[in-house]
């Protein structure tokens, strides 16, 4: 399926704004992202599995920080950043 | 005194080079043999937070940069060719997965090459206040075990969220040159400590440092180290800023002597870095910081100055020459740094963005960079030629 990727993690998939990745999962379908693209996994989720502070999940337009949620083909997974800093 | 600011990354001559780690990405400053000609080179990592950048001074070759930003998590990137190409580690220090604390590493702060027996070998301190170690020169990245799970870790470190409001943090990593298994590390907040056996178990080291903003002003553990130095040719003599003072200990004694009860009493001795002569373990330099009141980290009286001690801290002497009569910024604790030549570099970066560098040993000083983003990390580096 289709992932949405903020421009902070661009450095990872090639500049690239939108990659494919697989997973049942959204914690499957990070996994799979972290394959393809290796490292970018840890810069938004830590070490215990948590989504960083300030990164957001969306699945569709639903904010998901339950790496269980399950996901389908049909759904539009964005990953982004809180708009905060300075 | 001239410079140039430029995008590459070469030198301009066989002087020293400064690795400038700031708030929003690296610089690498260089200087002709003189000293009096520097190019600014950079940025690198643009907009990321550069906490310290640190060239492997064993093969003089391996760089390693400790970064995040205000949203992704830390990590470690690594260059062999002075940063003109980076690679990321592909496991970064982190603390372990299920870890009992579920603690999670917001930074890494300190970078330590290790003993000039393990090549591959470097140390990081995070916050909040792990320890990790690569064998692999900077790749792939483990918790030491013996201190991220030490049975009196909660006790020794504050956290999660009773530490500075900048987070607290491991620093100093500190490895004896004489003995590849012993240790040191400060922790802001908790004091020093100390290792035998390579990190297994640690005990802390304290006795005779002040924690007046402890209802016990002598603790055993709770202190607060700003910046903890050994001197490399008298290994036995270490040296602490610390928030309570400047302090100096003789091994094996294990007991800190306050010699900043020596520096002014208008002054005082408080202040972020100390830095030490690269051939005379008794010559430190320290820049004060106001820490009165609220504590405002600025230079007292907002005259900054370098303080320079000869004699082991029995005695200072005030090195202002050349420095602005009135200034407010802050010297953070690894924004100060030495050289090794004759007579010696002294080099320092402020919140506010400037590099002043003195080529006499701290006698008179001169701005080599400003307009930088605030300065995290100075370190100097001798790269081997290619």
């Amino acid at each position: 399926m289709k992932v949405r990727i903020p421009s902070p993690l661009r450095s990872y998939t090639n500049q690239q704004s939108v990659v494919d990745a697989d997973g049942n999962t959204v914690g499957a379908l990070l996994a799979d992202l972290d394959r393809r693209y290796p490292g970018i996994r840890f810069r938004m989720l830590d070490e215990q599995n948590r989504v960083r502070k300030h990164m957001k999940v969306f699945v569709n337009d639903e904010a998901v920080r339950d790496l269980d949620t399950p996901i389908t083909d049909r759904d539009e997974v964005t990953i982004m950043q809180a708009l905060s800093g300075g | 005194m001239t410079t140039a600011y430029v995008d590459t990354l070469d030198r301009v001559g066989d002087g020293p080079v400064l690795l400038v780690g700031t708030r929003k990405g690296a610089w690498m400053l260089s200087a002709d043999a003189s000293r009096s000609s520097w190019k600014v080179s950079g940025p690198m990592f643009l907009g990321h937070i550069v906490q310290h950048m640190v060239l492997d001074p064993r093969d003089r070759t391996t760089m390693l940069l400790a970064m995040r930003t205000g949203h992704l998590g830390p990590t470690v990137f690594r260059s062999t060719d002075l940063g003109r190409s980076w690679a990321e580690a592909s496991r970064p220090p982190a603390f372990a997965n299920g870890d009992p604390l579920q603690r999670s590493l917001t930074a890494v702060f300190w970078l330590s090459p290790g003993h000039s027996t393990e090549p591959d070998v470097w140390y990081a301190g995070g916050s909040p206040q792990g320890l990790f170690r690569t064998d692999d020169g900077g790749d792939t990245w483990e918790p030491v075990s013996g201190w991220n799970d030490h049975k009196l870790w909660e006790t020794w470190a504050e956290w999660p969220d009773e530490g500075t409001p900048d987070g607290s943090m491991v620093h100093s990593v500190i490895v004896d040159p004489r003995d590849r298994q012993h240790l040191y590390i400060g922790l802001s907040g908790g004091g020093v400590f100390e290792s035998h056996d390579a990190g297994g178990d640690w005990i802390p080291l304290n006795e005779g440092c002040e924690a007046t903003f402890l209802p016990d002003p002598a603790p055993e553990y709770g202190h607060d180290p700003h910046c903890v130095r050994l001197h490399p040719l008298r290994p036995d003599r270490l040296y602490q800023q610390n928030h309570c003072g400047i302090y100096r200990m003789e091994r094996p004694d294990g007991r800190w002597i306050r010699i900043g009860d020596n520096m002014p009493r208008e002054v005082g001795d408080i202040g972020f870095p100390i830095e030490l002569h690269p051939r005379d373990p008794d010559t430190a330099w320290v820049f004060p910081m106001d820490g009165t009141d609220v504590w405002p980290r600025t230079s007292p009286d907002g005259q900054p100055a370098v303080y320079v001690t000869q004699d082991a801290g029995a005695s200072w002497t005030r090195l202002g020459a050349g420095l602005p009569e009135r200034a407010w910024f802050t010297v953070k604790r690894q924004a100060m740094t030495v050289d090794t030549g004759d007579p010696v570099g002294v080099y320092f970066g402020t919140t506010s963005g400037e590099i002043w560098a003195s080529a006499d040993e701290g006698t008179t000083w001169t701005c080599v960079a400003e307009h930088l983003p605030e300065i995290y990390s100075v370190e100097h580096a001798d790269p081997a030629r290619a």
